[in-house]
């Protein structure tokens, strides 16, 4: 038998008894980041592909809701930090090697580039809008112009924020769970199938919505694959990890983590899709608010879970 | 340069005076602790061994905390001595969530704290308060690099361990056993 104690009593508040520092900020900063990433880059994706006659949502409607989705991700992320005044200092350096230093970084790109798309796109909400000022209505006009690189940068930096949201726990070796690099492609899948869940909200059109369970229906299919290679990594590597894993197969986390991220937030919005993609009538917003539901579990569970995982010993 | 400290494991009894002399000396707040003790039992009844250990932050080599640190807060000071310049620090959280230890803590004022081994003590040639305070004298401190430092005599001798080396962080907290 081998029992530890802290006869010292160590109570740090936010460390003790289980580690807290993080709480609804972040998550709700990742969710918000990763939707507003999987929004802009179907939107780049089609301007790219020169089909935004097909997709007017996902082009036009949809990017007008990223800047509002990046702000109040921006604000949880500052509401987290626990030294306000000093925020400033994000800004004075680039750190590679840290995550939390080039994610704030890439929001610094996305966030103007969605005012781009948002700007743009204006019209569609208010058909009278009028800038009324010369210099933005010059502006307008040579975003227009040079909308394709524009969509290549955006496609880009979306690709780049989906993934921060999973490194920035990936990069963390003292919390066991966080630990894979899995994070990183399931935090952005997560993100695409999000964002392809709001535009299938927004629209009206009938094919763009199918077309959209489609791609929908693909990306679940990628993240119950990414999460299956999850656990049978975790389940094949060290002691701590084997542990960390135990917290969704049989541990506090586990009927949370399987009811609500893969049942309810995978399983049955796929099993949904798969049904209206087989001309039976399933009112669309079912699906897709699971799918957004499930992505905000997904991110809440990992951040306690991950919380309560630490190395043995 | 480099600082280290060895406890000696034989000899603590886990009275916790060095938690009580880091408080004081470092203006610690109330209910918060830079360093702590940990008491381990193994076997079984009557055949029990005891291990006590002071514990701290380990002064890592290779600090999670400074790589992941966004600002440049978290740094390597004088000898390897990892520190976090307050007027830096946005308090973002992710030096804490890196340490393997659970060494760092958010003081009530906003920014990340953390055990200093002493280094204002250490710069006017005095020990870390702990180290100075113990009353077993269980406590080895000093520079690595010099041969006949406290430290390094007291490491040749001696078997030792560090704390979660698996975890690739190289700390510089030694545990004579
Ligand atoms: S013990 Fe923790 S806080 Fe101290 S240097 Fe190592 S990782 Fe950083
Ligand atoms: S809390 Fe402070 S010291 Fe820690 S990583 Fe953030 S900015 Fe750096």
């Amino acid at each position: 038998m081998k029992e530890e104690i802290i006869i010292s009593g160590r109570m740090n508040p936010k460390i003790d008894p289980v580690l807290n520092i993080w709480h609804w900020e972040i998550p709700l900063y990742l969710f918000l980041g990763g939707l507003a990433a999987g929004i802009l880059f179907f939107a780049a994706l089609y301007i790219i592909l020169k089909k935004e006659d097909e997709f007017p949502t996902a082009v036009k409607k949809a990017p007008l809701i990223t800047p509002f989705l990046l702000i109040i991700g921006l604000i949880a992320l500052l509401l987290d930090l626990n030294h306000k005044p000093y925020f400033w200092q994000l800004y004075t350096t680039i750190k590679i090697q840290s995550p939390m230093s080039w994610g704030a970084w890439t929001l610094m790109v996305v966030t103007p580039l969605s005012f781009i798309w948002a700007a743009l796109n204006i019209k569609e909400i208010f058909p009278t809008w009028d800038w009324n000022i010369s210099f933005l209505k010059q502006f307008e006009i040579w975003c227009r112009k040079n909308i394709l690189p524009i969509a290549w940068i955006t496609i880009t930096f979306s690709v780049i924020l989906g993934i921060y949201t999973g490194i920035l726990f990936s990069a963390f070796n003292a919390r066991p769970l966080w630990n894979t690099s899995i994070l990183g492609p399931l935090f952005l899948t997560s993100g695409l199938s999000t964002g392809a869940a709001a535009i299938m909200l927004m629209s009206k059109n009938h094919i763009e919505r199918k077309a959209f369970a489609r791609i929908d229906l693909l990306l679940i299919a990628i993240e119950l694959f990414l999460i299956t290679h999850m656990f049978m990594g975790f389940m094949a590597s060290t002691q701590v990890q084997i542990e960390a894993a135990r917290l969704f197969l049989g541990g506090p986390y586990t009927a949370s983590f399987w009811v609500f991220v893969v049942g309810l937030g995978l399983v049955v919005p796929a099993f949904l899709e798969v049904l209206e993609l087989s001309r039976r009538k399933i009112p669309v917003i079912v699906p897709a608010t699971l799918v957004l539901f499930g992505g905000i579990m997904m991110r809440f569970i990992l951040a306690y879970a991950g919380q309560a995982s630490r190395w043995l010993y | 340069m480099r600082y280290a400290m060895a406890v000696d494991t034989k000899k603590c009894v886990g009275c916790s005076d060095c938690v009580v002399a880091c408080q004081t000396e470092n203006n610690v707040p109330i209910g918060y602790c830079r360093d702590w003790v940990v008491e381990v039992t193994n076997g079984t009844y009557p055949q029990l061994e005891i291990e006590i250990r002071s514990e701290r932050c380990n002064h890592c080599d290779n600090a999670p905390c400074v790589r992941c640190c966004p600002t440049g807060a978290s740094h390597f000071s004088d000898g390897g001595i990892v520190l976090v310049k307050e007027k830096k620090c946005i308090g973002c959280g992710a030096c804490i969530a890196s340490c393997p230890y659970d060494a760092r803590y958010p003081h009530p004022e906003g920014y990340v704290d953390k055990c200093t081994f002493c280094l204002h003590r250490v710069k006017k040639g005095l020990q870390p308060a702990c180290v100075a305070v113990c009353p077993t004298k269980c406590m080895y401190f000093g520079d690595l690099d010099d041969p006949k430092s406290d430290v390094s005599v007291i490491l040749k001798k001696r078997k030792w361990k560090t704390l979660i080396p698996e975890a690739g962080t190289k700390p510089e907290l030694y545990f004579l056993i």
